[in-house]
């Protein structure tokens, strides 16, 4: 890559961006400013600031709903923390946090239908908890057990994608599928991936084939601002993600992913377009949610050597825990008594899924030459049986890796 | 080695591409699940002409021609596989599959494990392999020995119309995901009887194409046909040498190769392939473990040389034909 094309010395450019709330071209200038210096609320969607004040329209929740979508962010923050320390202490693999990262996750997750489908990268724990997924199970995963990756029959959770953006052309074949095998009534596929993603081939190839037969996904992309530790500018010269969904032939809307309520509707308005769209509109839409990491891209890295205390400080007031619980105290939804009260029935609930998930024993050990093959191959069979006899005679304490 | 033969006896003379597009058309109309996918298969009805026909036949929604991307087209067949459907997707050649290796090696065979058996993938992937036809670079590899390395693939390779029609049609229906690689040197090279009515030739099972009783020659795909030329030619010499094409080179059978070996007590391995990492590793060192006590000879290896498939013009000294086929089965039986 060229040096000097970094940002703040390209010329200004202006490209056009299609604006959700307007239906309008906007015109911006491409890379004068740094992704990271930028007002992330500027130029996207969101219905509250970084206050709570209310900015634009305030999706259609009942109380519940509103009171359930800030429970189901101190649950997945909670969890988060909790996750990340049972790494520290040794009890948990690698893990990788999400905080910062809630409202993109849980505004999307709930509005989402019940037969609508979702396909996770490997950070969407907090959608998969919306979905039905339990912190047991996610718990499991990171512990190193495949059983925690078997989501329930009736969540319509795809399996966690560890390669990038290699879940994306899983996600256009499965809107496909339903699209084909369905007489016109079905649900949509949304699919998560990071902004790293975006440059990867599959991120092409998933959203190029989705556009050309017209597939009903929603693709969401956390753009989280760091893919490890390079920067959103060093992925793309695009002035945004979300533009790209245009040379694919569908929409792209960038929403203010630390704001749950934007993410919702704009969420729940893709959803609706990918199960049901007006005449000559694609189905697919790319939804670009514009939001930080607060903590590093997985237990085994450390931010400090990339990013900067003030940058993180700046992310943080956009948090989205205190924005909505700030929106609901001002409606009267919330008071300290309630707050404080969730605040202690998640802590509970964590408690108990990291009991749980600590109480599961290991898998057999034999469980390994399952679900290779619908039916074993003899040269399978013959190794498990081989197996279980050096197992017998040495014992589950010689196959300690020292 | 058994065969579930057709309800009817009708039959057609096929060749081997043709028994490709008779076994989807057959399946495509047992089973609506069933699409074809890839670069060309739909009107144009594939460069080999491997898919003529289905195109006006079941229409744009089963037979479809995708963008000019193998990991997209592998990629969304894995979605389709994972909701229910059936895809056989195409790579027009083996040599375009790399842009699809992740897909094929990360997610094909991992959707089953991973998920605990929740989620399958009973895909098959297609593609035309081997050399001896004339084409540019990147045409003519034989890379059959990545896929058999990868656990939770099976990989199909038939050496006649019949098997041909008949694995691809075990392929279909196997709950697994299939990696299904056709010899393309002999897509036209002669006819066979192929029944019109589906039928299964099982995966994971051998054919012995010509019984003897001197030497066991372990070989499939394009390689059969020289290394059958190469045992009548050694018949001549007193040398009766048994034929066993492999027709599965994942899963191996294990039990037709050691049984065989264990009859003759020599062996030569015969493919197209590179020697190093190649099949034939693996089937000596089988022989070696299963049958060591058979053994009366080095095993021999006649195979590709370890170099670059290189352009026509020496690629017939590239392949393994007759004469090499005959030197090795000599060099076994005389040791």
């Amino acid at each position: 890559m060229n040096p000097t094309h970094g940002a703040g010395r390209r010329p200004a450019i202006l490209t056009k961006t299609l604006c959700r709330e307007s239906g309008r071209f906007r015109y911006a200038k491409v890379g004068t400013v740094s992704t990271l210096e930028r007002d992330p609320t500027e130029d996207m969607v969101r219905v509250l600031d970084e206050d709570g004040g209310v900015v634009g329209d305030v999706p259609d929740l009942d109380n519940d709903e509103l009171v359930e979508m800030y429970r189901q962010m101190k649950l997945a923050r909670h969890f988060d923390e909790r996750a990340v320390s049972l790494n520290r202490q040794g009890r948990m693999g690698t893990y990788p946090p999400l905080s910062g990262q809630e409202g993109a996750q849980i505004g999307s997750a709930m509005a989402m239908a019940d037969d609508d489908w979702m396909i996770p990268s490997y950070r969407e724990h907090a959608a998969a908890l919306v979905r039905g997924q339990g912190l047991t199970e996610t718990l499991r995963y990171w512990m190193g057990d495949e059983r925690g990756d078997s989501p329930g029959e009736g969540t319509n959770v795809f399996t966690v994608a560890v390669p990038i953006a290699s879940q994306i052309p899983h996600a256009t074949g499965m809107a496909w599928a339903e699209k084909l095998q369905s007489d016109g009534d079905h649900g949509a596929f949304l699919c998560y991936f990071g902004d790293g993603a975006t440059s990867e081939g599959d991120f092409h190839e998933g959203l190029n084939f989705a556009g050309v037969f017209d597939t009903p996904n929603v693709f969401f992309c956390n753009n989280n601002q760091w893919a490890i530790s390079v920067p959103r500018e060093r992925q793309t010269a695009s002035d945004t993600l979300a533009q790209k969904a245009q040379a694919y032939g569908f929409e792209g809307v960038q929403v203010d992913g630390m704001d749950p309520l934007a993410v919702y509707s704009v969420t729940r308005e893709a959803l609706q377009k990918a199960r049901d769209p007006d005449e000559e509109q694609p189905r697919p839409t790319m939804i670009e949610a514009v939001q930080y990491r607060f903590g590093a891209h997985t237990t085994a890295d450390d931010p400090s050597v990339y990013r900067t205390d003030e940058e993180e400080e700046r992310w943080r007031a956009k948090d989205p825990i205190p924005r909505l619980e700030s929106y609901l105290q001002s409606q009267g939804v919330l008071d300290d008594d309630r707050i404080e009260a969730i605040q202690a029935s998640v802590e509970d609930e964590v408690a108990d899924a990291i009991d749980e998930a600590e109480a599961t024993a290991d898998p057999d050990p034999q469980s390994m030459f399952d679900h290779v093959y619908a039916e074993q191959t003899p040269e399978l069979r013959e190794q498990a049986e081989r197996f279980a006899q050096l197992r017998e005679k040495h014992g589950d304490d010689a196959f300690q890796i020292e | 080695m058994s065969t579930q033969t057709p309800d009817t006896e009708a039959t057609q003379s096929l060749t081997l591409v043709q028994a490709v597009r008779d076994g989807l058309a057959t399946e495509m109309q047992r089973d609506e699940d069933v699409v074809v996918m890839g670069e060309d298969v739909g009107k144009n009805g594939g460069v080999f002409r491997a898919t003529e026909g289905l195109y006006d036949e079941f229409g744009e929604e089963r037979v479809i021609d995708t963008p000019l991307a193998e990991s997209g087209i592998v990629g969304t067949a894995v979605g389709m596989a994972a909701m229910g459907m059936k895809p056989v997707a195409e790579c027009q050649f083996s040599g375009f599959m790399y842009p699809g290796f992740d897909q094929i090696v990360s997610h094909m065979p991992r959707l089953r494990t991973r998920s605990r058996g929740r989620y399958t993938c009973p895909m098959v992937l297609r593609a035309p392999f081997g050399g001896g036809i004339r084409a540019p670079e990147h045409h003519s590899e034989s890379k059959e020995a990545f896929y058999a390395h990868e656990a939770g693939l099976k990989v199909a390779i038939p050496s006649t119309p019949y098997d041909t029609k008949g694995m691809l049609t075990a392929a279909i229906r196997d709950p697994d995901p299939v990696v299904f690689l056709e010899p393309k040197l002999i897509y036209r090279a002669f006819r066979g009887d192929v029944p019109e009515e589906p039928y299964e030739v099982p995966l994971g099972e051998a054919a012995i194409r010509r019984e003897g009783t001197d030497v066991s020659v372990f070989t499939y795909g394009a390689m059969t046909r020289p290394t059958l030329d190469a045992a009548e030619e050694l018949a001549d010499d007193g040398i009766d040498a048994e034929v066993v094409d492999l027709r599965s080179v994942s899963p191996l059978d294990r039990e037709s190769i050691v049984e065989s070996f264990q009859k003759t007590g020599r062996a030569c391995v015969v493919h197209e392939a590179p020697k190093t990492g190649g099949l034939a590793g693996e089937i000596t060192a089988t022989l070696q473990e299963e049958a060591l006590l058979y053994q009366e000879a080095p095993i021999q290896r006649v195979t590709g040389y370890d170099v670059p498939y290189p352009l026509y013009a020496l690629e017939d000294y590239y392949m393994p034909n007759e004469a090499r086929v005959a030197e090795g089965i000599r060099d076994a039986v005389e040791f």
